[in-house]
């Protein structure tokens, strides 16, 4: 993919432009060094000494990033070079921790004279390896990203089927804790609504793009701003009964959550109307009250919200213990492997915040943050570099649904708006949402890999023609 | 473990967790500084090949359109603007063709060129029938878009 130099042109050809990819290697390394630190610390903490399982955990986690980086290498050279290092990092520090988690669970089951419970840290590994798995896969199968847009009614449907089905199935299948959001068949269990989010992002950047001239077609003017025409709405409409269809045969405020942002985010890309954000907030708001008044879960989560400490035992017990787990941290840390963070239910998948906001304090869980806004930031840049619309519409929203997840699910956890049930992507432990994000993040950088490749030089530039033709002055009007 | 070995591990994984951090800004940074909208370069780009005297234009931005605001940052390589997928600068308007116009470098200037567009290139208010000399801060109109050169 070195640029040729152009024949019969004076200037000397410009270097290959670097692709990032040692850049990519180096923090690739460094987030190996992090994590294999990290596990050593945990172990040295609690055990006094070291086991096999880090040995194990450690080599694995090395070898599906090496995996990762060559299939970047190979499929998308000029791929941004932060994502994988980044989503790396984040997936290693979530290995940390639920391996830290599994020790304090074997520890309790010990002292209470039981069995050790399931290991939940090779579970995950082995999660991580069919994600690399599916990374690699969409690479090598999705070569141009303008081809998905081919099959956005495929997608569309496809998603459709995957958000609705877990609604449908009976309970004995799909219900856990009073969501009904999984298919579990023998003992694994997938969260379909994961994938359905990305087929939805799929189908919806394909439509947009087809359609915009449609939604930016000015209704009547109000108060400075065009509102659309009524007839217009109807895709909003339609996205916001999905969203309380999903919320009310599911009982998932989250994913209802997610896809309604989703969809009100892509609209506002596409047509730069601030109206469509009114209208759609002003929808979310009238779900919110219908839901409120409906629903006696969503109910009781508002309340907990307002007042954890109502209900300490019963209701409340699980977001107060994690603000307790966040406050035993403060600002340092209690240090990996010395804090408490299992006395939280959940501690590993939705309250992963907390576990690691006790262990890690505000100064680490800030550094999380912060890859996390360089993973999101460099989707939306690939979405500002690309050159098409559909890629653009598509990067767009693929980084927001994961800045809008881990709003959804860090507001949760830290009580700044009601607690909803979504799992922090690549950090918390969860099959379903670690393989879907991997696709996802397959895609942002084939996307990525678009908007910096360079450009195609066609073998026959028509030049010299243009160096022959009579230079005609057009005379600029003074 | 001793109590110093842990907050000195503790106080070490952080500062190297925050080193991670660090490195990926600076990687954000130089990005940045790679200066153009369309065309992002990695570290160690410091603008493309120098070639000619302080007056060549080094950028060709867009100042009215869809796309007003952006940057390209210009090199020896021919421009080539359009509705089609390829262009250096895809136009989402109407009244742009799939293969408008293209801004091309002759030596040390900048010249543009209609490709047959339905609507016509413009200079601007004189519609460009041949290659024609495209000075610094002179704006061109394709459809609803006008760009100018900047140095």
């Amino acid at each position: 993919m070195i640029p040729e130099p152009r024949t019969g042109s004076p200037p000397p050809s410009p270097a290959p432009l670097p692709t990032g990819r040692g850049i990519e290697l180096v923090l690739l390394a460094f987030a190996a060094v992090l994590v294999t630190g990290a596990l050593a610390l945990v172990e040295a903490n609690q055990e006094q000494e070291l086991t096999q399982t880090l040995l194990w955990v450690g080599l694995a986690y090395l070898a599906l990033f090496a995996i990762a980086h060559i299939a970047v290498r190979r499929f998308a050279p000029f791929a941004d070079p932060l994502v994988l290092p980044c989503v790396a990092l984040l997936n290693g520090l979530g290995l940390v921790m639920i391996r830290r988690l599994d020790l304090a669970r074997v520890e309790r089951a010990l002292a209470a004279g039981r069995d050790a419970p399931v290991e939940l840290v090779s579970r995950q590994v082995a999660w991580t390896a069919i994600g690399v798995a599916l990374f690699v896969a969409v690479m090598w199968v999705v070569r141009d990203h303008r081809t998905i847009s081919r099959y956005a009614y495929t997608a569309g449907f496809g998603g459709l089927v995957l958000l609705a089905l877990p609604g449908l199935l009976p309970s004995s299948i799909s219900e856990v804790n009073g969501a009904k959001l999984w298919i579990r068949i023998g003992g694994v269990g997938i969260q379909p609504g994961e994938f359905a989010k990305i087929l939805l992002i799929v189908f919806f950047a394909a439509f947009l793009v087809q359609k915009r001239d449609l939604f930016s077609t000015a209704g009547r003017r109000f108060l400075g701003m065009e509102l659309p025409r009524a007839r217009d709405l109807a895709p909003l409409v339609v996205a916001w009964g999905l969203s309380v269809g999903v919320l009310v045969l599911e009982r998932d405020l989250g994913t209802s959550l997610l896809f309604f942002g989703i969809v009100l985010v892509l609209l506002y890309v596409a047509t730069e109307r601030v109206s469509w954000l009114l209208i759609g907030l002003s929808f979310f708001l009238g779900g919110c009250l219908i839901a409120y008044q409906l629903f006696g879960h969503v109910r009781v989560r508002v309340q907990v919200w307002l007042d954890p400490f109502a209900d300490f035992d019963n209701t409340g017990f699980q977001i107060a213990q994690a603000l307790f787990g966040l406050g035993t941290g403060g600002v340092g840390g209690t240090g990996l492997g010395a804090g408490r963070p299992d006395l939280v239910p959940y501690a590993e998948s939705d309250f992963m915040l907390s576990s690691l906001g006790e262990e890690l304090g505000l100064i680490g869980l800030a550094a999380i943050l912060i890859v996390y806004l360089v993973l999101i930031t460099r989707g939306l840049r690939s979405a500002l570099a690309v050159r098409d619309s559909f890629g653009k519409l598509l990067a767009t929203g693929l980084a927001f649904t994961l800045a809008l997840q881990i709003f959804i699910v860090i507001g949760g956890a830290s009580k700044l708006i009601p607690l909803t049930g979504l799992t922090l992507p690549f950090l918390s432990y969860g099959g379903s949402s670690l393989v879907a994000n991997y696709a996802l993040v397959a895609m942002l950088l084939r996307i990525s890999n678009a908007a910096r490749a360079p450009l195609p030089r066609r073998p026959s530039t028509p030049l010299p023609p243009i160096a022959e033709a009579g230079t005609e002055l057009v005379e600029r009007p003074s | 473990m001793p109590e110093l070995v842990l907050q000195l591990t503790r106080a070490g994984f952080l500062a190297l967790l925050w080193l991670f951090v660090l490195v990926a800004l600076r990687v954000v940074r130089s990005d940045l500084y790679a200066a153009s909208g369309l065309r992002a370069l990695v570290p160690g780009g410091r603008g493309p090949a120098r070639t000619g005297r302080g007056r060549t234009p080094r950028q060709l931005l867009v100042t009215q359109g869809a796309l007003a605001g952006t940057r390209i940052s210009l090199d020896s390589r021919p421009i080539l603007i359009g509705r089609a997928d390829d262009s250096t600068l895809v136009l989402d308007d109407d009244y742009a063709s799939t293969r408008h116009a293209r801004i091309s470098m002759q030596g040390d200037e900048w010249y543009v060129e209609d490709l047959g567009s339905t609507n016509g290139t413009y200079l601007d208010r004189a519609k460009v029938t041949g290659p024609t000399r495209v000075p610094p801060g002179v704006p061109v109109r394709i459809g609803k878009t006008v760009i100018e050169l900047r140095s």
